[in-house]
């Protein structure tokens, strides 16, 4: 598996790249992380500008007047707004028609406050901030009548911001160093401050003060909290740069949760893919990747991570290019794209820009090679279970734990099968909440876990029992047992192809005294369809009978099971007291008790079960005999040859 | 004063006819003899009568001869293996009494139930059988050497005989049960994958048997091997190493059998080999048990494995930590569960048995191994075994209720193949209640279970 190609690489490119024309002197691109969209301004936009995105509504071609050199460039969420900066402290704007034709008059708004406009983020459909030197300044615009409503505003001198607009969470740095961080939330139109935090700088000789730059800071949301996520150069080469995590509270001031220990320096840049870090190294052309949700050692204030595996170069990446002779446009060539290149610029979350090939593309992590590039099998299994989209790479490796020549000792296995269950305890845990609050309210969030649950198991892991004649019984029975241990601890209701799987392994291989002692214990749990199992086996193994009706019995819902089990064995009277001892007496039917007495051909058993019935019909209806509609005509003529017309109940007549 | 005597064993032999065919030749046929000082013509007569009783017999029943009642013995007959019989004869209790001022012997037939010694013999056999295998088995690897069975015979019994009690025996020997450890569903479960762990990580551990206190919790073994050697565990092994445990003091010795000190790589210690039908018949192997706290591990290993102290230094690494665990979570479930007290009602008192489990539970004895003694009267306790014979006799689900002189009723019911016995101390109760009790007690007790009344 890991020989191929592809087997050496866990990160690798997405395969379709968005193509741009590439940065030239004629040409500016502008990348705008929010709406994922790249500006190509071709000579300041009068030669056309061209917009390229994720999907097919995002592109968009369109002219502007040259004004002057285009500072910034970014689309309204919606896509009917165009905002671009050309000037320090003023913005323009041009409305869009929904078919992205742009309307021909562009309207200008200037910032309130005496500084430059560091830069703008649309935090809402309509709505809009500037970041100055000065401070925040929060508007709504209405478009179509091309006015601005101030919301709030607030003075600060900032150095620099990040915008995180999945979440609408703008970082403002301020401060001499710049390593004071205010996080700003923007959420239905409203803006909250919270607490601010410093960053803590290495210590630097003088007189080079240490400063915070913003290439060297991100925000991300990593497993469902949001971290400001700094990269920490160190005071000389000898020692690794490090990259410090600080998770923004609800409440609170942003505390240092974790650190990432790179072991190395120089430059870097920084993804989120798949909740994990990924780091980038450009001197050696490799990348590493974080997960803090493996174990790090605490020191009590944070955790400290090592990379999961060890540094590895992006999957060479090839690009089919047209021949140099554009007009030709048919043949195209094989372009292998340099990597980790200069011309690269990376954007949060998972972005990678090439600006002078004119690519963009998203970043993917490759779980195939991961399983044998991380041998400890509890590790690889935490880290598949955070992964979006592992579930069959799970279930392989769950299934080669078990097969013969590669088998995984049973501790292992039985820590495997807890860390799945926690999981699939969690989901059922939320399916049973959402069922109960039946609120619409993002069940993506729990569905877009890997659940690995009891079918899957059955269907692709313990399948291999099947394809693999040579695994021991011994070993299918104790990896099955630790399953249901599992589930048992999490409280997970087991379910029944579980039990007859164990129940055939121990059939096939005489372990009835195993099974009799599991049955004992309700290991394997009380069913119909077990009982029916277990009566199935009696002829091997008469005990099987007795937990049969033990079994049936404790079910409580099976009397009419437990009725015909007696009959079949002819056992009336104990099947006649049954009825009794449940008070179902009036409900069975005469003429199935009748049939098994005369098929013991017992003679006085038959008598007995008779004189029970007219017995129930004198109670019921005041009359012993039986009525058409219980078909027992056979019966009583039986009754009368061997016993005489006498012998029948009387009739008593009221007089 | 009058003399009074109970019932003792008088004397316990094995003869194989075969051996002695020829006249002049009978001693031949004597396998072991008991007591030994016996001399030679008291044997041979001993013998040569049960013998003919059993040959007698065989005419006119298909079924072996299995006792003969005189008026002050009793003798009990086992064909254990095809030509060996083994015979036991127990004397009859007697009180010495006078009447119109002439002394007289009573000698009291009733109190010895051929159902309670019958099964004494039959475990006699058992037991021999666990640690030497089958009387054929040892001849065939003798090559037919009789000498050798003697020899084993001899060695085995003369020792075994003189821990028999036949005095105390009762109905509780008859059934020669397992008392199971209650447990939930989640430790048990925990124990079972402990177990599977460790016969994974040890594969010459072939068959292990976990138990706690002095109840089984799980055996790899086959019902009737583990069935001997509960018995033979809860009788003689533990009692005795509880004895060493208590007069030892210093650090509690974790193997009960084996290595005595890990430390020292030369003595492997007592190590008895018992012999097991599981997998195969006979197969012969060494009974290495381990105890931490409370719970007991046994695990069997081939002989043909190399057992040295090193395996059992590596055994312990892994077992001390686990068992340890597993004890202390058992004990912690029991204190919570033992919270209520669980005989509310001191008026009853019960055994039961499952012949299909061979699950036994009682509380008519004050501990499970007998040596309390039982906290109803002797004769109400014969009664119990009585009732017990004939149940077992009709081969019938039945009832019966019998209320005694003395004010106790009695009964003894048996459905499917579970067997439960009652005795209720209640003055002025008539039959309507003690049924309605009896009823409300199986409702208690044996909910879970498909027990018809």
């Amino acid at each position: 598996m890991a020989s191929g190609e592809d087997g050496q690489y866990y990160v690798e490119l997405c395969k379709n790249p968005i193509r741009f024309e590439p940065v030239s002197k004629a040409n500016n691109v502008f990348f705008d992380d929010a709406n994922k969209q790249v500006f190509a301004v071709r000579a300041r936009g009068a030669m056309g500008v061209v917009v390229k995105g994720p999907d097919e509504k995002s592109v968009a071609t369109f002219r502007t007047d040259d004004k002057g050199d285009v500072v910034s460039i970014k689309f309204s969420p919606d896509k009917r707004v165009l905002a671009i900066q050309r000037m320090p402290r003023t913005v323009e704007y041009v409305n869009f028609n929904s078919d992205m034709t742009s309307e021909q008059q562009e309207y200008s708004h200037s910032c309130k406050g005496k500084a430059d406009i560091l830069g703008f983020v649309w935090t809402g459909v309509n709505e809009l901030v500037y970041i100055t030197g000065k401070g925040l300044e929060h508007y709504q615009l209405q478009p179509d009548k091309r006015t601005f409503k101030s919301l709030k505003s607030f003075s600060l001198d900032i150095k620099w911001y990040f915008w995180l607009s999945n979440s609408g969470f703008l970082l403002l740095s301020s401060g001499s160093a710049g390593n004071t961080l205010h996080p700003v939330q923007f959420k239905m139109g409203m803006m909250t401050r919270l607490p601010k935090f410093e960053v803590d700088l290495p210590a630097v000789p003088r007189p080079n003060k240490a400063q915070l730059h913003d290439r060297d800071v991100i925000m991300a949301i990593i497993y469902e909290y949001l971290y400001v996520i700094v990269l920490r150069h160190p005071p000389n080469a000898a020692q690794g740069a490090e990259i410090v995590m600080y998770q923004v509270q609800k409440e609170g001031a942003a505390r240092k949760t974790d650190v990432l220990r790179l072991d190395m320096s120089g430059r870097f840049a920084i993804n989120v893919v798949d909740n994990l870090v990924m780091v980038h190294h450009q001197a050696s052309k490799t990348s590493v990747i974080f997960d803090i949700k493996l174990d790090g050692k605490f020191d009590g204030y944070a955790r400290y991570h090592y990379p999961v595996m060890s540094p590895l170069p992006i999957k060479p990446f090839k690009l089919l290019l047209p021949s140099v002779n554009m007009q030709a446009g048919t043949d195209k060539t094989e372009f292998t794209c340099d990597l980790y290149s200069a011309n690269w610029v990376v954007f949060q979350p998972d972005i990678v820009i090439d600006a002078k090939l004119g690519c963009l593309w998203t970043l993917r992590l490759n779980l195939v090679p991961i399983v044998t590039m991380l041998p400890d099998k509890v590790k690889l299994i935490q880290f598949l279970l955070n992964r979006g989209e592992s579930k069959s790479v799970l279930l392989s490796v769950c299934r080669d734990m078990l097969i013969p020549g590669q088998q995984t000792s049973l501790p292992v296995i039985s820590q495997v099968y807890d860390m799945l269950n926690q999981v699939y305890k969690a989901y059922l845990e939320t399916e049973a909440h959402m069922m109960s609050v039946e609120s619409s309210a993002s069940p993506a969030a729990s569905r877009s876990k890997v659940i690995i649950d009891q079918s899957d198991m059955f269907t692709h892991v313990f399948a291999v029992f099947e394809e693999h004649k040579d695994v021991p019984y011994k070993f299918m029975v104790a990896v099955l047992i630790e399953y249901i241990r599992s589930l048992n601890q999490f409280v997970i209701p087991v379910q029944h192809f579980l039990y007859e799987l164990i129940i055939n392994i121990l059939v096939h291989n005489n372990c009835f005294y195993q099974l009799h002692q599991f049955l004992q214990y309700h290991v394997l749990g009380d069913s119909k369809p077990l009982a029916c199992l277990m009566l199935s086996l009696e002829s091997v193994y008469p005990p099987a009978h007795q937990l049969a009706l033990d079994m049936l019995k404790r079910l409580q819902t099976a009397n009419e099971e437990i009725i015909e089990v007696l009959l079949s064995k002819h056992q009336l009277l104990p099947a006649l007291r049954f009825i009794r001892s449940v008070g179902i007496v009036d409900m069975v039917s005469s003429r199935k008790f009748l049939e098994a007495a005369q098929n013991t051909e017992d003679d006085l058993l038959f008598y007995t079960v008779f004189k029970f019935f007219e017995q129930r019909n004198q109670r019921l209806r005041g009359n012993p005999r039986f009525q058409p509609g219980e078909h027992c005509e056979e019966y009583m003529k039986k009754f009368e040859a061997l016993f005489g017309a006498e012998a029948f109940m009387q009739v008593q007549v009221n007089m | 004063m009058a003399s009074k005597g109970s019932a003792g064993l008088l004397n316990f032999f094995i003869f194989n006819s075969k051996y002695g065919a020829r006249e002049g030749e009978e001693e031949k046929k004597v396998m072991f003899y008991f007591p030994e000082e016996a001399d030679i013509d008291t044997k041979v007569k001993n013998i040569g009568l049960a013998e003919a009783i059993v040959q007698f017999t065989s005419t006119f029943s298909d079924l072996p001869c299995q006792s003969m009642h005189t008026q002050k013995s009793r003798q009990l007959y086992l064909e254990p293996e095809p030509g060996f019989w083994m015979a036991m004869t127990v004397s009859l209790p007697y009180k010495e009494k006078t009447k119109d001022g002439q002394p007289y012997v009573e000698y009291r037939e009733d109190d010895v139930q051929d159902s309670v010694f019958a099964a004494v013999l039959d475990f006699a056999y058992r037991m021999f059988k666990l640690f030497n295998g089958t009387f054929e088995h040892i001849l065939q690897r003798a090559d037919g050497d009789v000498e050798t069975l003697k020899q084993r015979l001899g060695h085995f019994y003369n020792k075994y005989l003189l821990t028999l009690k036949l005095s105390q025996c009762d109905l509780l020997d008859v059934f020669n049960g397992i008392h199971f450890l209650p447990l939930d569903k989640n430790t048990y479960l925990r124990i079972q994958c402990f177990i599977n762990q460790l016969e994974a990580a040890f594969p010459t551990v072939k068959y292990t048997a976990f138990l706690y206190n002095d109840k089984l919790v799980w055996s790899g073994l086959e019902q009737e091997d583990m069935r001997t050697m509960y018995l033979y565990l809860t009788t003689s092994l533990f009692p005795s190493y509880n004895l060493q445990e208590h007069q030892g003091g210093s650090q509690p010795r974790r193997f009960m059998t084996g290595p005595p000190d890990l430390s020292d790589d030369k003595a492997i210690g007592k190590l008895p080999r018992v012999f097991v039908s599981t997998d195969t018949e006979n197969e012969e192997c060494y009974l290495l048990v381990y105890r931490a706290m409370s719970a007991t591990i046994c695990m069997l290993i081939n002989v043909k494995c190399q057992l040295n102290v090193q395996l059992c230094r590596k055994l312990d690494a892994m077992l001390a930590p686990q068992m340890t665990k597993l004890a202390s979570d058992i004990k912690e479930q029991h204190y919570q569960r033992a919270a209520p007290p669980s005989t509310t009602d001191p008026m009853f008192k019960y055994i039961y048995f499952n012949h299909m489990n061979l699950a036994q539970q009682t509380t008519v004895h004050l501990d499970l191994q007998k040596r309390a003694g039982i906290n109803i009267p002797q004769e109400i306790m014969r009664l119990l075994g009585d009732i017990n014979a004939d149940l077992t006799r009709s081969n019938h689900d039945g009832e019966t209720i019998v209320k005694t002189t003395s004010d106790f009723w009695v009964v003894g019911k048996k459905s499917d193949s579970r067997e439960f016995y009652v005795v209720i101390n209640q003055k002025n109760a008539n039959l309507i209640e003690i049924n309605e009790e009896v009823k409300r007690l199986c409702t208690s007790h044996l909910n879970s279970v498909f027990f018809l009344d």
